[in-house]
């Protein structure tokens, strides 16, 4: 059932979601944002392609998310401006400014400032143009930034990265601070911006399952599973049940592994360093489970266009059976302690807190708009197969602190440990993996994938001779980010490290 | 605290031993004499620096330092600034937009400024390639001492790494 959008001409595409496309004009997108946003849907995702070459102009292409499942519309613009859906939707501010900074199209924002661009190429040069070569050496640009100033007595600030102080990703955060109380966070990033997007371009379709698997490292199943999708998509072919519910296997195992790997370290920039040894040790243990059944720690490439590369035994079955039971039994004491230790629930209660009126204005996703009291989940709504058979259990709280992302990271655990033993006392016996047919020229298909750390899209179209015209792929901490500016504001300096952690979000997946 | 002790008690100790050097990985001759090595002893400190990765690398980073690899204690450990470190651990590839940043924090380590280079894209083998945005290999901006290929590698080879950039000889110490 396509979402009732005045005058819009819905096509549905044929995918594992529900999701329909659309075309509008210029001014069509903003009536088409107005309406989803009063029906209570969010942004997806807003990229732009060059159609120049087929006489088409510049298009935008936007993803809007209604109840019923994704909008997919494409506006074609007769200049090189269009309207601006920031007010509408705050999210996408920022996917405006890297639209103007790689293709050139602006849309009459106040903010100007580069995203992605910083002092590698100039102002007047736009890589993503098809007629800038992949490999071109653009001459470098200006790379100063106008911070957004913070005055009054008191006033100072404290500037952080791009190299930080742990093994993390680069960024610069720019604190305002009146003694330790921060005012204001403006985030920077896109530093590692690697030019993902045009490579994906210069790739086969076949071949761009490698690039998907490795835009965000701790998300490749997330995005290996939505490339697939996307592609199967646009071949208009479903894959065999098991490796459908192999892959759910995979993505829940993504899943515990993130979620471990976080609170050690929550536990750790709590102050309590047992958290770390004890949840890292459980972590390399689900690791190296996943290199002896599967080949990989992080199962990257396990997921590919058609279905998946690995199969599961019996014996390889039964050893997931017994992790499951030993990690729940081990989470379980790990979730009292961590519950019962005062000095790590000083720190966590009622810190960087996220308000539900805020994360839905902010259209935040994923694990932090569930801490936030809002249920959103691509697993269960609208849910793809084998979810809608799984039945995943949605975790929430309401509290939106700290200690809230803590708590649904441990339920969500618990919650995928049962997943991962529904898939292995269910997994049909089927094929593991069918060759596609071939995706004919103009052909598009999206894919929509709850990652362990929010929804994840891709979006493919085919060129010619099986190879990729554009590829978007979209991490769900485009959304987030400006939520962690918003979590900070009130807290302490010291405490920025644990809430930053608590949200946990990707550079290199929106750097892209 | 008694949860916390019975835990500790119930787990017991899990590290591994260490994995020896291999010369294969050097990129450069060693640079560090017997004596100075005799003088640092174990005592290395580590600066990370993710110059454009897609953030795998700095997850088997990070597992070296849990109770398995515990490269801690072999007296290994990361610090939080290039002043205070004596080799730097990249991950790449290096991307225009960081390319400047990873430039000014060799210039900020002391010497002897040792640098490994991690993984199939800090040795310039990796998907992203250079292109309008990617400079590719670590190499390709700043000295390499040695590299360790993978996508990623496992914590294992990254502390291969990190034990050959300070070992001269090729049966190690």
């Amino acid at each position: 059932m396509p979402p009732g959008i005045g005058g819009l001409r819905l096509a549905p595409l044929p995918g594992a979601v529900p999701a329909w496309r659309a075309s509008v004009d210029s001014d069509g997108l903003r009536r088409v944002c107005e309406a989803v946003a009063g029906s209570g849907g969010r942004l997806g995702a807003l990229w732009a392609s060059d159609e120049r070459d087929r006489g088409a102009g510049f298009v935008l292409h936007a993803v809007l998310v209604a109840f019923e499942g994704l909008v997919c519309v494409d506006v074609r613009l007769d200049g090189e401006t269009y309207a601006d859906v920031s007010d509408i939707f705050p999210a996408a501010g920022r996917m405006q400014r890297a639209i103007a900074d790689l293709m050139g199209l602006r849309a009459g924002m106040r903010d100007t400032r580069g995203w992605l661009r910083h002092g590698a190429w100039r102002e007047d040069a736009f890589p993503l143009r098809r007629d800038v070569a992949l490999d071109a050496r653009l001459p470098a640009g200006d790379p100063r930034y106008a911070f957004v100033p913070v005055e009054g007595e008191g006033v100072h600030e404290i500037p952080v990265g791009p190299v930080h102080a742990g093994i993390i990703e680069p960024g610069h955060f720019r604190f305002s601070v009146v003694g330790e109380r921060v005012l204001r966070l403006e985030e920077r990033l896109g530093y590692t911006h690697k030019g993902v997007e045009k490579r994906f371009e210069s790739l086969s379709l076949e071949e761009g399952a490698r690039l998907a698997a490795r835009v965000s490292g701790d998300s490749s199943v997330a995005f290996s599973w939505a490339y697939a999708m996307a592609l199967e998509t646009a071949a208009a072919r479903k894959v065999p049940e098991r490796a459908l519910w192999l892959r759910a296997l995979l993505l829940e195992r993504e899943r515990v592994a993130n979620h471990l790997g976080d609170l050690g370290a929550l536990g750790n920039d709590g102050g309590l360093a047992f958290g770390l040894a004890q949840f890292s040790r459980m972590k390399e243990h689900l690791l190296r489970n996943n290199a002896a059944l599967f080949g990989h720690r992080y199962l990257m490439d396990r997921v590919v266009p058609g279905g998946v590369t690995v199969d599961l035994d019996a014996a390889g079955a039964d050893s997931i059976l017994a992790e499951a039971d030993r990690l729940e039994d081990e989470l379980r004491t790990l979730r009292d302690i961590y519950y019962d230790h005062a000095g790590l629930q000083d720190r966590c209660i009622n810190c960087g807190r996220l308000t539900s009126r805020t994360a839905a204005a902010l259209g935040v996703v994923g694990l932090a708009a569930r801490a936030s009291g809002h249920a959103i989940d691509a697993r269960v709504f609208p849910g793809h197969a084998p979810y809608g058979e799984l039945g995943p259990r949605l975790c929430s709280h309401r509290n939106g602190d700290v200690a809230a992302r803590i708590v649904v990271r441990f339920e969500e655990a618990f919650e995928s440990l049962d997943l991962q033993r529904k898939v292995l006392h269910t997994l049909p016996s089927t094929p593991t993996l069918v060759r596609l047919p071939e995706i004919a020229q103009r052909a598009f298909g999206i894919g929509w994938i709850e990652g362990w750390r929010g929804e994840v899209l891709v979006a493919v179209e085919a060129d010619a001779g099986g190879r990729i015209r554009r590829c978007h792929p979209h991490d769900p901490s485009w959304q987030n980010w400006p939520a962690l500016e918003h979590a900070v504001i009130g807290n302490i300096v010291p405490d920025f490290p644990l809430i930053n952690k608590s949200f946990n979000l990707s550079y290199a997946g929106a750097d892209l | 605290m008694h949860k916390i002790l019975l835990q500790i008690a119930r787990v017991g100790i899990k590290t591994e031993p260490a994995p020896p050097p291999d010369e294969a990985l050097r990129r450069a001759a060693a640079r560090m004499s017997e004596e100075m090595l005799q003088l640092l002893g174990r005592a290395l400190a580590i600066r990370h620096v993710d110059a454009g990765s897609c953030n795998a690398c700095e997850l088997e980073i990070h597992a070296t330092n849990n109770p398995y690899y515990n490269l801690e204690g072999l007296g290994i450990k990361f610090v939080a600034s290039p002043r205070h470190a004596d080799m730097l651990l990249v991950t790449g590839p290096v991307s225009r937009n960081m390319e400047e940043a990873l430039r000014r924090t060799y210039e900020a380590t002391p010497e002897p400024k040792l640098v490994v280079a991690i993984g199939d894209c800090g040795c310039g083998k990796g998907i992203f390639g250079e292109n309008y945005a990617s400079c590719g290999a670590v190499s390709n901006v700043i000295p390499v001492d040695v590299a360790v290929p993978g996508c990623p590698p496992d914590p294992a080879a990254i502390m291969r790494a990190i034990l050959t950039a300070v070992t001269t000889t090729a049966k190690g110490r």
